[in-house]
């Protein structure tokens, strides 16, 4: 699904992580940890292409970013969902339509009740015609998981997606991004909350990757 | 809901580049107008005036008093064995006088003056041999004088194709200009859309579909500014007085029977060209997103 190479990142102030090989198989579920400022943002941008690797490569179902077309970048992206960490909508449509974007934008059938059952599970079904610049911290972040769910995508990058919820809330995306990922979707979570990764692992076979000292590494079973 | 429907959705509609697009569109389109008319007249003017021109001519002859009538005779004489004339008409002195009278006003004491006589011509197409034609009327009738109005016919003929030049110079500048601005308002409107954009991007948008999103709401602003820009100056027009008579050569300016119809394509090819500098100022702003 996803393949590093080799990949060093650098914004030009010395490198973020460096030296980094890994793969992300189809259907495989990983938690992505380390200090704030470590590099966790950086590292999805870079799996779906909003950044290129300052060195070695990333391969996104196949092809070397670096090689794709804009549009194969976009073919790409239209079976990935993304929660970006800052939740970017467009601010003059309504909430359901901006969860109905990726289906819209790229002219795909959407099915009504699709939308509504979606809307509900995450809680937003009342606020359906809700601008975004209207919306709490945390609706922001259930509307974010629902527009990059609706596409039943092969590939979930989340970064931060429970930041600004209460636990009760955490856990039903949790559960969410669970029962995905047992239809096959490879699910990458960016996430602070060991509780979270905790409450995870009993749910599923959760592999959890860190970066820390510029290195990312697979961490240890005691979480 | 539609394609269409969901890509003019995307873009939020209003903003200053809107109001710019509009406008200009509309001032360019009304300028336009007048470019054109002065197009279509000034190709009115030198076909009337070569053809006005082209096949008349006219004899003037000054003498004194006694010998003029004997003059006029020996002319009209020259003139009806001269091949290449089919009419030689001699004006009478009151219709001399309204042609002064256009000119020179009502009072003038038309006869006490000792005005030369006209005689006018109309030719073949062909015409006459002018040079042997001059050489016997010198020789006949001294006083005669043969103009065939080449003097003045080339000059304003040459004056109306560069008229026609200038504008359809104007025309291109007009063009040219709105292609600017609409570039202009292009770019700033899918810059002051940046997030918008990047949205789009992130879902798996083509650069084709959020182009087209912009490059139809710039080209509907255009099309509604130059057909309200059209219209106020074809009003206009429409208006003018239509002075006729003696003045119709200077105040031709305008349109008239199926050149009515040409200023209709001005909305539409201000569209094509919005369209089109928008939808290169998309894909060109567009690179710049990931
Ligand atoms: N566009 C950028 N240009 C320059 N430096 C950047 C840019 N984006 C991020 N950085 C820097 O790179 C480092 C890693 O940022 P990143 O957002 O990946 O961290 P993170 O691990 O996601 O942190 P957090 O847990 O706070 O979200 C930070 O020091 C940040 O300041
Ligand atoms: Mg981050």
């Amino acid at each position: 699904m996803i393949l590093f190479q080799d990949v060093t990142h650098d914004y030009g102030g010395g490198p973020l992580f460096q030296g980094v090989s890994l793969k992300l198989e189809a259907g495989s579920f990983h938690f992505l940890t380390g200090p704030s400022g470590a590099g966790k943002s950086t590292f999805l941008k870079l799996c779906y292409g909003e950044l290129l690797p300052s060195s070695g490569s990333v391969s996104i179902m196949g092809t070397d970013l670096r090689t794709m077309s804009r549009d194969q970048l976009a073919a790409a992206r239209q079976r990935v969902g993304i929660v970006h960490q800052d939740c970017r909508f467009l601010d003059h449509l309504g909430v359901a339509q901006n969860v109905a974007l990726p289906m819209t934008a790229t002219e795909r059938p959407l099915p009504e009740s699709d939308l509504e059952d979606l809307l509900s599970w995450v809680g937003l079904a009342d606020r359906a015609a809700a601008l975004p610049p209207t919306l709490s911290g945390g609706e922001r972040q259930r509307a974010a998981l629902a527009r990059a769910v609706i596409v039943a995508p092969n590939l979930l990058l989340a970064d931060e997606p429970t930041g600004n919820l209460d636990w009760e809330m955490s856990q039903r995306l949790l559960l969410l991004m669970v029962e995905l990922n047992r239809m096959g979707t490879a699910v990458l979570i960016a996430t602070h909350d060991l509780n979270l990764i905790r409450f995870a692992k009993a749910h599923v076979n959760a592999r959890v990757l860190r970066i820390a000292g510029r290195k990312l590494a697979v961490a240890g079973s005691d979480l | 809901m539609s394609a269409r429907a969901i890509s003019d959705l995307v873009v939020p509609q209003g903003g200053q580049s809107v109001w710019l697009v509009t406008l200009s569109a509309a001032a360019m389109g009304f300028l336009a107008v007048f470019a054109l008319a002065l197009a279509v007249s000034a190709a009115g003017l030198a076909r009337g005036w070569s053809a006005q021109l082209a096949q008349t001519a006219t004899i003037r002859i000054s003498a004194p008093p006694a010998e003029i009538e004997q003059q006029i005779a020996i002319v009209l004489d020259v003139l009806r064995t001269t091949p290449g004339i089919t009419e030689a008409r001699l004006l009478g002195e009151e219709e001399q006088g309204a042609l002064l009278e256009a000119w020179l006003g009502p009072d003038l004491p038309l006869d006490v003056l000792p005005l030369p006589r006209l005689i006018e011509l109309t030719e073949t197409a062909e015409g006459p041999d002018r040079q042997g034609l001059r050489l016997r009327l010198s020789a006949e009738a001294p006083g005669a004088v043969y103009d065939d109005h080449t003097r003045w016919r080339r000059p304003l003929v040459q004056a109306a194709a560069r008229m026609q030049v200038l504008a359809v110079v104007a025309l291109g500048l007009i063009g040219l200009v709105m292609s600017a601005v609409i570039t202009l308002a292009a770019s700033a409107s899918l810059a002051s859309n940046g997030q918008v954009v990047a949205v789009l991007r992130l879902v798996g948008a083509r650069d084709r579909f959020i182009a087209r999103a912009f490059v139809r709401s710039i080209s509907r602003r255009a099309f509604l500014g130059a057909t309200a820009g059209t219209l106020a100056a074809l009003a206009l027009f429409w208006a003018l007085p239509d002075l006729g008579g003696p003045l119709e050569p200077v105040a031709g300016f305008g349109f008239r029977g199926r050149s009515w119809l040409l200023p209709l394509l001005i909305p539409p090819l201000a569209t094509v060209l919005a369209w089109l500098a928008s939808l290169a100022t998309a894909y060109h702003v567009l690179r710049r997103v990931t």
